[in-house]
């Protein structure tokens, strides 16, 4: 297979990143600082990500085509202000997801950001429900998230007038008088944005945030700031075996259209009605011993009750951290389970999430 | 470091009368990255030469450390397990994991000098 590049893959080489396949791409997972350090310094300065593997697939705006969107996604896109995002889910009729997204309403189109590994599936499905076979991602853009609390002040440098956006909102802007467009989010429990913006001024971009105080920041140090914030990885904590309400992601179902049509909308009422064997929580083990993805969980009868699917050491919360699905029964917090690493069963407890308290700047309480 | 040998598994040893004191490489510590956790054999406990005897765990994974010789462990490096950041920080000087009381000396005999280390480890990283 071939291996795909972003268009910042050379600026990625010139700090000294070190690569790893994924999705198809080959990607920075760290930089010579090294996962912890860079971890530290999105906390507490800023990072850039490149995250222009993810797809961005843009949909004209029509009401025939929020009503057809509104068929396979389970949010309220009637009343989704220009402008505004969400956080939403392609799903199966059996509740099953095949991706998680973040859809925004712009002026007179959708924007649709979807994984890297999911997103030629993803858009067959939109594809065929639109009945539109010509639509596709636009390749000429690239994404780039700048996260952390100097992030603000140092993309303001940049790019005049940024910092009036509210969390979950977007609106273009220019840059080299190229339109970008600039939603304030992210993946990493910091405040942030997300740009998208043309390929062929992409490294110019990222290295005026790099003069301005911000610093690369790999895919390793993603995965710790965006475990440490109880945020799923698709593939990981969320797949086609988990429904949106075992995930515990309840929230972004819009609360008028649970009573909809939606695929997956049957089993998604008759879970919240009726409850589920399964939630995802948070599990702090009581020792440093790292939990990693499927490690399995016991209740202190011994008896299997769930497995982990993300598990790694939280630097910020300096402490071993994990998400798992847990049999509903043993779901509540502190209650103690047992997590079999290398034959031993270490003990640790049940714990809200996040992990590290997040610090968005508001614009609405749910996402 | 000149009475130093090391293991094709990235483990340095240090023999003192008849304890030798076992760590694991620089060149390994680079390879893992940050170590946030360490696990160590209980004193007391006897390990068998290229057997396990500890685990370290970067943030991206977990790996075996083995011993590159057979004998009893009559210490163990706490402060590492404390503070497993010190690792990459002094591997092949204050982050040492345990001394073990050798059974058979004539086993280090099987383990590679500085020169042909560093030789083994440069084109097992190309």
């Amino acid at each position: 297979m071939n291996i795909k590049k972003t268009a910042l893959y050379e600026l990625h080489r010139k700090h000294n990143a070190k690569f790893v396949e994924f999705a198809g791409y080959s990607m920075p997972i760290q930089y010579s600082e090294g996962i912890v350090k860079e971890h530290n310094i999105t906390r507490n300065k800023s990072g850039i990500f490149d995250v222009s593997h993810m797809g961005q697939l843009f949909i004209k705006y029509s009401n025939d085509i929020t009503d057809k969107l509104q068929e396979i996604l389970p949010t309220d896109l009637k009343n989704l202000k220009i402008n505004q995002s969400k956080y939403s889910f392609l799903m199966k009729e059996n509740g099953g997801i095949y991706d998680d997204l973040i859809i925004t309403r712009m002026k007179d189109k959708y924007m649709i950001i979807l994984n890297a590994a999911c997103k030629q599936n993803d858009l067959q499905i939109i594809k065929n429900k639109l009945n539109d076979q010509n639509l596709d991602m636009n390749n000429n853009l690239s994404l780039v998230a700048i996260q952390g609390p100097e992030s603000k002040t140092i993309l303001e440098n940049v790019v005049s007038n940024v910092s009036k956006l509210k969390f979950m909102n977007g609106e273009n802007f220019s840059f080299k008088n190229n339109e970008i467009f600039i939603t304030r989010s992210g993946y990493t429990g910091e405040d942030g944005f997300e740009i998208s913006l043309p390929n062929k001024v992409a490294i110019s971009f990222v290295e005026e945030l790099i003069s301005k105080g911000s610093t690369l920041i790999g895919l390793g140090a993603r995965d710790t700031l965006r475990l440490e914030a109880g945020l799923c990885l698709y593939g990981h904590d969320i797949n086609e075996n988990t429904s949106p309400v075992e995930a515990n992601l309840k929230w972004a179902i819009s609360k008028n259209r649970i009573n909809d049509n939606f695929i997956g909308s049957h089993q998604i009422k008759k879970q919240i009605k009726e409850g589920v064997s399964k939630l995802r929580v948070g599990i702090k083990p009581e020792t440093r011993v790292i939990a990693r993805e499927s490690t399995k969980i016991f209740d202190e009868k011994d008896n299997e009750i769930g497995k982990v699917t993300s598990g790694t050491f939280g630097p910020s919360v300096n402490a071993s951290i994990a998400m798992g699905y847990i049999s509903n029964s043993h779901s509540k917090k502190d209650t103690k389970v047992y997590l079999e690493v290398r034959g031993k069963k270490v003990p640790a407890n049940v714990c809200d999430l996040p992990f590290y308290k997040k610090s968005y700047v508001k614009g609405e309480a749910n996402v | 470091m000149s009475n130093t040998k090391f293991s094709k598994e990235h483990e340095w040893i240090t023999l003192d009368g008849e304890v030798g004191t076992i760590g694991i490489t620089k060149h390994a510590t680079e390879m893992l990255g940050d170590i946030v956790f360490a696990e160590l054999p209980e004193k007391g406990s006897n390990v068998e030469k290229d057997g396990t005897a500890g685990v370290v765990e970067s943030t991206k994974a977990a790996s075996d450390v083995y011993t590159p010789v057979s004998g009893e462990v009559v210490e163990i490096n706490q402060s590492i397990v404390d503070d497993p950041s010190k690792i990459n920080a002094d591997p092949e000087g204050g982050a040492w994991f345990f001394k073990l009381k050798l059974k058979d000396k004539s086993e280090l005999d099987t383990l590679m000098n500085k020169e042909e280390y560093d030789k083994f480890a440069k084109e097992s990283s190309s």
